[in-house]
């Protein structure tokens, strides 16, 4: 085959292109598939509950992935603010993981338990009422809906569908999602997801 | 213990990467020695006039290539890469965030263990110390208290000289290391006319306008509704429990005869977070030291 043919036909090149991105994912994504430390959960990780799992979607909805990162990489200015750092068994659970990318705020992997949830309400409602500084947008809807109406409404698909992906949901949990998320606001089940994250390995050196 | 799940992936992985790397060597070779005509063009025309030569790659371009390639395989062997194999240095990225917290244990440990053995009183002099807990205090404390310790609604002064739960060495450091649950309970139960009577009777406390009848009947009502068991007979409050002292003119979530109401109806409850395992007692003796001085000192 010579140069010409190669740079001429536009067939070729998608089927050269594909090749050269299938070679770099059989080395870079495979193997993840097939080591223990990214597919066995941590000691002790426990699937999202219906609350906090509704909570999530929140999350997602609302965009705090786009400023929050939940990555605590393993240096010491970083083990020092926010605590131990993040391991890949923490996220086997979480489809998509939220590991983000920018730091607008801070890092938010082991914010379970910093902070009381009446300091979420303050905070989500208007970030300027605790954090002067602070130029996070405020929330203020969020303890108006509740939580049925939007992220609650398809729970039990929403689970049924996790368990399809490799969550230990057992039918009890799935029928009492429902039932859990009765009168709960958006506010309440974020504020529940906020307080579960990253206290399965300790928060603490 | 290999992290993967059976052995052909190590194996799987070393193929790759050296089939990879060397390919690239092997491909590079081959072009490099194939003939090429310096000036010849590769024969065909684009845009009428635009032409290409086929001259063979510059020598300084390959050796450049050669040279990742060598680059590639030393950094193969010395650092984790091919499979399971550790690479020669045994470097990993836990190793050297564990080396990383060793040389600031041996650079600062005994700069805490000196303030350690000072108490409380004395560190708070401490000019180095102060320095030292005002970036703790802006690293862990300010989420909450602010920036300048004075607090927000909800969340307690710690600038002022009034304490919920006692301003002492002592329970400010059992504060902080263990944390706090703040519980007012709610007492809507006690009917919207008496939760006016209790808002004027507190207002009247600390000298804020207020219905004197109304406040008559609260003082009435304070001492039958259970108000008296957390804030005292003399409502100045009891820092066992963390009442707040309600004479004194300080108010933690606001002194409108509505906040008031809100609070004696929806109750209020509030939590510090314990900070002895994160933080170590070295730290947390110094952070106290700090929010001691912000009251005891000037």
């Amino acid at each position: 085959m010579n140069q010409e043919k190669i740079e001429k036909n536009v067939g070729l090149l998608i089927i050269f292109t594909l090749l050269v991105i299938i070679w770099g994912g059989l080395l870079e994504i495979v193997p993840l598939f097939f080591q223990k430390s990214t597919t066995q959960p941590v000691e002790g990780l426990k699937p999202y509950d219906a609350v906090r799992l509704a909570g999530r979607d929140v999350y997602l909805r609302e965009g705090c992935y786009n400023c929050h990162s939940q990555m605590i990489r393993p240096f010491r200015a970083e083990t020092e603010r926010y605590g131990h750092y993040s391991v890949a068994g923490e996220y086997v659970y979480d489809h998509p993981f939220q590991w983000g990318s920018k730091r607008t705020g801070p890092d938010l992997h082991r914010v379970g338990g910093r902070y009381s949830d009446e300091w979420h309400r303050a905070h989500l409602r208007n970030p300027r009422d605790v954090v002067p500084e602070s130029n996070m947008p405020a929330y203020f809807w969020l303890e108006k809906t509740p939580a049925m109406k939007t992220v609650g409404k398809d729970i039990e698909a929403k689970m049924q569908a996790m368990r399809k992906l490799g969550v230990p949901y057992d039918d009890a949990e799935i029928a009492g999602a429902k039932q859990a998320l009765e009168g709960k606001t958006e506010e309440d089940v974020l504020i529940a997801y906020l307080q579960g994250l990253g206290t399965t390995l300790s928060n603490f050196k | 213990m290999s992290d993967f799940v059976s052995e052909f992936w190590n194996f799987y992985v070393i193929g790759i990467v050296l089939v990879s790397v060397i390919g690239c060597a092997v491909f590079l070779w081959s072009q490099g020695s194939a003939n090429f005509t310096v000036g010849k063009t590769t024969g065909h025309a684009w845009d009428e006039t635009l032409e290409e030569y086929n001259n063979p790659l510059p020598k300084w371009w390959s050796w450049m290539f050669y040279i990742t390639v060598f680059f590639a395989l030393a950094y193969l062997a010395l650092y984790p890469g091919l499979g399971s194999f550790k690479g020669m240095l045994g470097w990993s990225s836990v190793g050297q965030w564990k080396g990383e917290q060793q040389k600031a244990a041996q650079q600062y440990d005994p700069i805490y263990q000196k303030f350690q053995q000072m108490d409380i009183q004395a560190v708070a002099a401490d000019k180095q110390a102060m320095e030292m807990g005002k970036r703790l205090f802006l690293t862990y404390c300010m989420q909450c208290h602010g920036a300048d310790a004075r607090g927000s609604k909800g969340f307690p002064n710690l600038a002022d000289s009034d304490w919920l739960y006692g301003g002492e060495p002592a329970q400010i450091v059992e504060t902080i290391s263990n944390g706090r649950m703040g519980v007012m309970p709610p007492h809507a139960h006690l009917g919207a006319d008496t939760v006016k009577d209790l808002a004027n009777y507190v207002r009247s406390l600390s000298g804020l306008s207020n219905d004197a009848v109304r406040a008559a009947k609260g003082q009435e009502a304070f001492m039958t509704a259970g108000c008296a068991g957390c804030h005292g007979m003399d409502a100045k409050g009891m820092h066992a429990v963390g009442a707040p002292n309600l004479t004194d003119g300080t108010w933690l979530y606001g002194s409108s005869e509505a906040t008031i109401m809100e609070t004696i109806n929806n109750g209020r409850q509030n939590k510090m977070p314990a900070w002895k395992d994160f933080l170590g007692e070295a730290k947390v003796h110094l952070l106290t030291a700090y929010v001691y001085s912000l009251s005891n000192t000037k």
